[in-house]
C-alpha cells in the first residue's frame, strides 16, 4: 500500500508528474499503428492464409451438439461417423473437448430440404447412440443440441449495431450537456472507437471465435470505456474550471495534473474491474472450455485494459488538442507562461 | 441546526432508510412465497429464490421468427396472439412451465425447461394443424371432480379397436369400436387427457374436447384439411335483398380441392340428423367450433353463423385463415442444454463470482486497509439488494436469471467497487489538502457524488439501450448490468457514505490510525487543522530538488482561493 499511496501523494502534490499530454504525439502514433494493424491484419492479410475473424455458428448458421457424461469422450472418430451417417461424407464436423469429459461437435448448416431442424435432431440421435448416452439428456449424461438458422446471426448483429449507433448519439448528447462542451464528447467517443477497434482486432488476429457472448462483451466495453473516461474528465473539468483568469499553469498542464491526480484511481479501478473478469475468464476456460463465460470475459478483459489506456493516453490529450485552438484557452496559456517568466 | 450533528443525523437517517428498504423488499418477496402454488416446504422455499434460465437448469430454447409476406414486422397484436397460442400448445404438450415471450419486433422465444418430448418441441415449432372432421357422437364434458385423477385414461387393451364392419363413409357409426366407445365414455377434458391430440393421425377417428372444455366429441377422420381454406373473414350477415341482419358471421371460402372436399362432406352431413349433422373445426387437436350443416355447399363458399360477437367472429375467422397462428413462423434457432451442462455452468459462474469477490476484497484491504471492510460490506448490501430485485422480477415478471445475467452481476462487482474507489480517493485528496477527516468526508463526498452519478448515468444508458434493442442473451446481461448500476448508486448514497460519516468520528479513523487507510501523514497532508502548517512532505532530498518547480506551481485549496479572489479583485480594478 505504502508504495502506491506514496506514488498517489507524489502525483497529487506534483512531486512526481508524468507527462501524458506533452508526449501525446507518441501516444497517437502508437495507437494509430495499433488501430491500423487491428483493421488491416485480420481483414486484408490474415484471410489470405485462411485466418482472420472467426465467426461462431450463431453467425454462420449451423448445428452444435454437446455430448456429456460419456466414457468414450476421447474418440473423435465416433462423432465424425455419427454425423456423416446422417449427412453424408460432405459435412466435416468440428470436434472439440469441453470441460473434463464433454465433447462439442459443430457442423455447417445441415441440408434444409429435409428440414434443417429435423436433420439436426437425427444427428443428435446418432451421436447419442454412438456415445451411448440418451437424447435428450438427463441430469447426468446426454446430448445437447443447438440449431441456428442462417439469419439469426444477422439479426443479433443488426440489433447490436442499431443499439451501438443509438447509444453513441445519446451518450454524446449526455456528455456534452453534463460537461457543457461537445469537445469532451468527441474526445471520449474517439477513444471509445479506438478501444472497440483494437479489441475486435485482437479477436481477429488471434483468431478467437466471435460469438453472441463476445458481442455482449464488446457492447459492455462501450459502457466501461466511457465510464472510465467520464471519471477522469470530471476531474479535468473540475481543475480547468477553477483555473481562474490568471492561472499558474497552462491549460495542458492543468489537464495533465488532473490525469496524474486520478491516475491512482485509474490503476485501482482497472485492477478491481479486471480481478472478477480474470476470475471468470480463468474459471470459464478451465472448468467449462469454450462458452458464454469465457467469451464475455475475454472481450471485457482486453477492452478494460485498452479502455484504461485510451482514457489517459488518448482521450485527455485529444481534449487538449481540441481546446487549445480556442482564443480563451490561448489567452490563459499566454498569461500562465508570462507569469512564470516573471517569477 | 448545529453543524457538527448534521452529518451524523443524516447518516443515521440514511441507514434507517436502507434498513426499511431491505425489510420491505424481503417482506414483499415473502408475500410472493406465501402466494406461490404448492403447500410443501420445498416448493415454497423454491419460490424464495430467483428462477433460473434454461442455460442454467437445462432445457430447450426455440427462437421463432415471424415470416410476413411484406417482410415488415408483424403487429404487436399478432405477436401476442401467437404467444398465447404457443403457450397453450406447450402446456398441452406437458410443459406448463414453458416460458414464451416476444423478443424484438418479430421474434418469439420459447423456453421449455427440463427435457421436453420431441412431440412437444414439434408442436411448438411447427405451424398448427387445423382440420375439418365429421362429428359422430357428442355430449357434455364430465364435471371437474371427475377429472381429478392423474394421467390420461386408456381403455383396456382387450376391447376391440378395429371396426367389425368396414365403414362406408367418415360419418359411419361403425367406426365407433368398443375401444373408442369406452375411451369416449371415460374421457376427461383436462391437459393430461388432451396430450398428443394435436398430432393425432388424420385417417383415424379422434376423441377430444371443445377448446373451452365444455363438451366432448367423438370425431371421424379428417375430411377437409385446413390448407384447403383459401380465405376466411368475419362480417355482418346480409339477407338476399342486401339488408343486414345484425348477426355476426364467419365467411369461408375454399380452394379448388377444398371446394370438392367440402361439397362432399356437406352433401352427406345435411342428410344426417343429430350430432352427425355437425362438422367439427379442429385446431391443435381441440374443437374450436362445431356448426351444423344446414345446406349442401358446392360453390366453396360457406357461412358459419351462431352466437358470435364481433370479437369471437373475428377470432374464429383468424384461426381459420392462419391455421392456429395469425402469422407464419420459421425456426431461427433451437438450442437444447442438458441439465448437467446447465448446473456446471451455474457452479462455474458462482465459483468465478466468489473468487472475483475475494480478489477484490483482498485488493481493497491492501489498498485501503480497514476501509476495505466498508467496500466488502457495501458489496454485500449490493448483493442482497440485487437478490431482492431479481427475486421480485422473477415473481412478478417471470424473469429468469441466465448465465449472461450472472456474468453481468460479476462484471458489475468491479463497477460497484469503483464508486468506492472514486469516493475514497476524493477523501484522500481532501486529506492531502489538509482538511480534517470529517470535513474531508463531506467535501470529498460532494465531489465524488457528481462523478459517480455521471459515470453511472453513462453505464445505465449503455445498459438501457442494450436492453431495449437487443435480443436473446444480451437482454439478460443488460438487465443485470443496469440493475447493478442503479443499486450501486443506492448503496453509495444510503450505506457507504453514511457509514463513513459515522466512522469519521471514531478516533481510529479521525486520528488517522496507520491501518485506517486514511492516515494524513501517509497521505502527505501539507497542513493539519486550522492554521497548523506542517512542512510540505518532501522527504527524498534529490527527488524533491528536481521537482520543486512543479511543486511550487501546485497550490493548496486555500492558496488557490486566495489567488482567485485576488485575480477577481484585480479584474474589478481593471474596469
Amino acid at each position: 500500500m505504502a508504495g502506491l499511496t506514496q506514488f498517489g501523494n507524489d502525483l497529487y502534490t506534483g512531486v512526481k508528474s508524468i507527462d501524458f499530454i506533452k508526449r501525446r504525439r507518441l501516444w497517437y502514433l502508437i495507437s494509430g499503428l495499433a488501430v491500423i494493424v487491428s483493421v488491416v491484419l485480420p481483414t486484408l492479410v490474415l484471410p489470405s492464409v485462411g485466418r482472420g475473424f472467426q465467426f461462431g455458428i450463431e453467425f454462420t448458421g449451423g448445428s452444435e451438439f454437446t455430448v456429456s457424461g460419456s466414457s468414450r469422450y476421447a474418440d473423435d472418430e465416433l462423432a465424425k461417423q455419427a454425423v456423416q451417417s446422417v449427412t453424408g461424407p460432405s459435412v466435416e464436423p468440428l470436434i472439440a473437448r469441453v470441460g473434463q469429459t464433454g465433447v462439442r461437435i459443430q457442423t455447417s448448416q445441415l441440408d434444409p430440404t429435409g428440414g434443417a431442424t429435423t436433420n439436426s435432431d437425427r444427428v443428435a440421435e446418432a451421436l447419442a447412440t454412438a456415445y451411448g448416452v440418451p437424447y435428450p439428456g438427463d441430469d447426468e449424461r446426454g446430448v445437447s443440441s443447438s440449431f441456428i438458422g442462417p439469419t439469426w446471426g444477422a439479426d443479433i448483429s443488426g440489433s447490436a449495431i442499431r443499439g451501438l449507433v443509438i447509444f453513441l448519439v445519446l451518450v454524446a448528447v449526455v456528455m456534452a450537456v453534463y460537461f457543457r462542451t461537445w469537445k469532451m464528447s468527441v474526445a471520449g467517443l474517439i477513444a471509445l472507437f479506438h478501444d472497440l477497434i483494437i479489441t475486435a482486432g485482437v479477436y481477429g488476429i488471434i483468431g478467437f471465435e466471435i460469438t453472441p457472448a463476445a458481442v455482449i462483451g464488446f457492447l459492455t466495453i462501450l459502457g466501461y470505456s466511457l465510464y472510465d473516461t467520464v471519471v477522469v474528465f470530471d476531474k479535468i473539468r473540475e481543475n480547468t474550471s477553477s483555473m481562474g483568469e490568471h492561472p499558474s499553469r497552462t491549460f495542458s498542464e492543468t489537464v495533465n495534473l488532473a490525469v496524474n491526480q486520478t491516475l491512482v484511481r485509474s490503476i485501482n479501478t482497472s485492477i478491481v474491474g479486471l480481478l472478477p473478469i480474470a476470475s471468470i475468464l480463468f474459471i470459464g476456460t478451465t472448468l467449462l472450455g469454450a462458452g458464454t463465460l469465457r467469451d464475455i470475459s475475454l472481450a471485457l478483459f482486453i477492452g478494460i485494459i485498452v479502455g484504461t489506456y485510451s482514457t489517459v493516453f488518448i482521450a485527455a490529450p485529444l481534449y487538449v488538442d481540441l481546446r487549445s485552438t480556442e482564443p480563451r484557452v490561448k489567452a490563459l496559456d499566454r498569461r500562465a507562461l508570462e507569469a512564470r517568466a516573471h517569477a | 441546526m448545529a453543524k457538527t450533528t448534521s452529518p451524523l443525523r443524516h447518516a443515521r437517517r440514511a441507514l434507517t432508510g436502507l434498513l426499511v428498504l431491505l425489510i420491505a423488499g424481503f417482506a414483499l418477496n415473502g408475500v410472493g412465497v406465501l402466494v406461490a402454488p404448492g403447500n410443501d416446504f420445498a416448493t415454497k422455499s423454491e419460490a424464495f429464490f430467483p428462477k433460473l434460465g434454461l442455460d442454467l437448469v437445462g432445457g430447450t430454447q426455440i427462437i421463432l421468427q415471424a415470416q410476413t409476406e411484406t417482410g415488415r414486422p408483424p403487429t404487436g397484436d399478432q405477436l401476442s396472439q401467437s404467444v398465447a397460442i404457443i403457450r397453450q400448445r406447450a402446456a398441452a404438450g406437458g410443459s406448463p412451465d414453458a416460458q414464451i415471450s416476444t423478443s424484438g419486433t418479430s421474434n418469439i422465444v420459447v423456453s421449455l425447461p427440463g427435457t421436453p418430448s420431441q412431440a412437444t418441441i414439434n408442436s411448438v415449432r411447427e405451424s398448427a394443424r387445423m382440420d375439418f372432421r365429421p362429428v359422430l357422437v357428442t355430449g357434455a364434458a364430465p364435471t371437474a371432480s371427475a377429472g381429478s385423477q392423474q394421467g390420461a385414461y386408456t381403455p383396456p387393451a382387450s376391447l376391440a379397436a378395429t371396426p367389425s364392419v368396414s365403414p362406408t363413409s367418415g360419418s359411419d357409426l361403425n367406426q365407433v369400436t368398443p375401444y373408442l366407445q369406452d375411451l369416449y365414455l371415460n374421457y376427461r377434458c383436462d391437459a393430461d387427457q388432451q396430450n398428443g391430440n394435436g398430432n393425432a393421425p388424420a385417417d383415424r377417428p379422434l376423441v377430444t374436447c371443445s377448446d373451452d372444455g365444455s363438451a366432448k366429441y367423438l370425431l371421424g377422420p379428417v375430411e377437409v384439411p385446413g390448407t384447403s381454406i383459401s380465405n376466411a373473414t368475419s362480417g355482418i350477415a346480409t339477407t338476399s335483398t342486401g339488408a343486414t341482419t345484425g348477426q355476426w358471421v364467419v365467411n369461408l371460402s375454399f380452394n379448388g380441392t377444398g371446394t370438392r372436399q367440402f361439397a362432399a362432406i356437406s352433401e352427406r352431413l345435411v342428410a344426417l340428423t343429430g350430432a352427425q349433422n355437425q362438422f367439427a373445426i379442429v385446431l391443435d387437436g381441440r374443437v374450436i367450433s362445431a356448426p351444423t350443416m344446414n345446406a349442401a355447399i358446392t360453390d366453396g363458399r360457406a357461412q358459419i353463423s351462431g352466437n358470435f360477437t364481433e370479437t369471437s367472429a373475428k377470432q374464429l375467422a383468424d384461426q381459420l385463415k392462419f391455421g392456429a397462428l395469425p402469422i407464419q413462423f420459421a425456426v431461427q434457432s433451437q438450442q437444447s442444454i442438458s441439465a448437467t451442462l446447465g448446473s456446471s455452468q451455474l457452479t462455474a459462474g458462482l465459483i468465478a463470482g466468489l473468487i472475483g469477490l475475494i480478489l477484490v476484497f483482498g485488493y481493497a484491504l491492501f489498498q485501503y486497509r480497514v476501509l476495505g471492510f466498508v467496500i466488502l460490506a457495501s458489496l454485500g448490501i449490493s448483493a442482497v439488494l440485487t437478490f431482492i430485485v431479481l427475486d421480485f422480477l422473477s415473481w412478478r415478471q417471470g424473469y429468469r436469471l441466465s448465465l449472461a445475467g450472472v456474468t453481468g452481476i460479476i462484471v458489475s462487482i468491479g463497477i460497484t467497487a469503483d464508486s468506492f474507489i472514486v469516493y475514497f480517493e476524493r477523501i484522500r485528496d481532501e486529506l492531502r489538502e489538509g482538511r480534517g477527516l470529517e470535513g474531508a468526508v463531506e467535501t470529498g463526498w460532494r465531489r465524488a457524488r457528481r462523478t459517480v452519478l455521471a459515470s453511472d448515468a453513462v453505464n445505465l444508458l449503455a445498459a438501457g439501450v442494450l436492453y431495449v434493442l437487443a435480443i436473446g442473451d444480451v437482454r439478460g446481461f443488460a438487465l443485470t448490468l443496469g440493475l447493478s448500476t442503479i443499486i450501486d448508486v443506492v448503496v453509495v448514497v444510503l450505506f457507504s457514505h453514511p457509514v463513513l460519516q459515522i466512522l469519521a468520528r471514531r478516533p481510529f479513523f479521525a486520528d488517522g490510525h496507520r491501518l485506517s487507510g486514511l492516515d494524513p501523514n501517509a497521505l502527505g497532508a501539507v497542513y493539519r487543522g486550522r492554521g497548523q502548517f506542517r512542512a510540505p512532505a518532501l522527504a527524498g532530498g534529490g527527488r524533491a530538488q528536481r521537482s520543486t518547480g512543479e511543486a511550487q506551481r501546485r497550490q493548496t485549496i486555500a492558496e488557490r482561493k486566495a489567488a482567485e479572489q485576488q485575480s477577481r479583485s484585480t479584474g474589478k480594478d481593471d474596469r
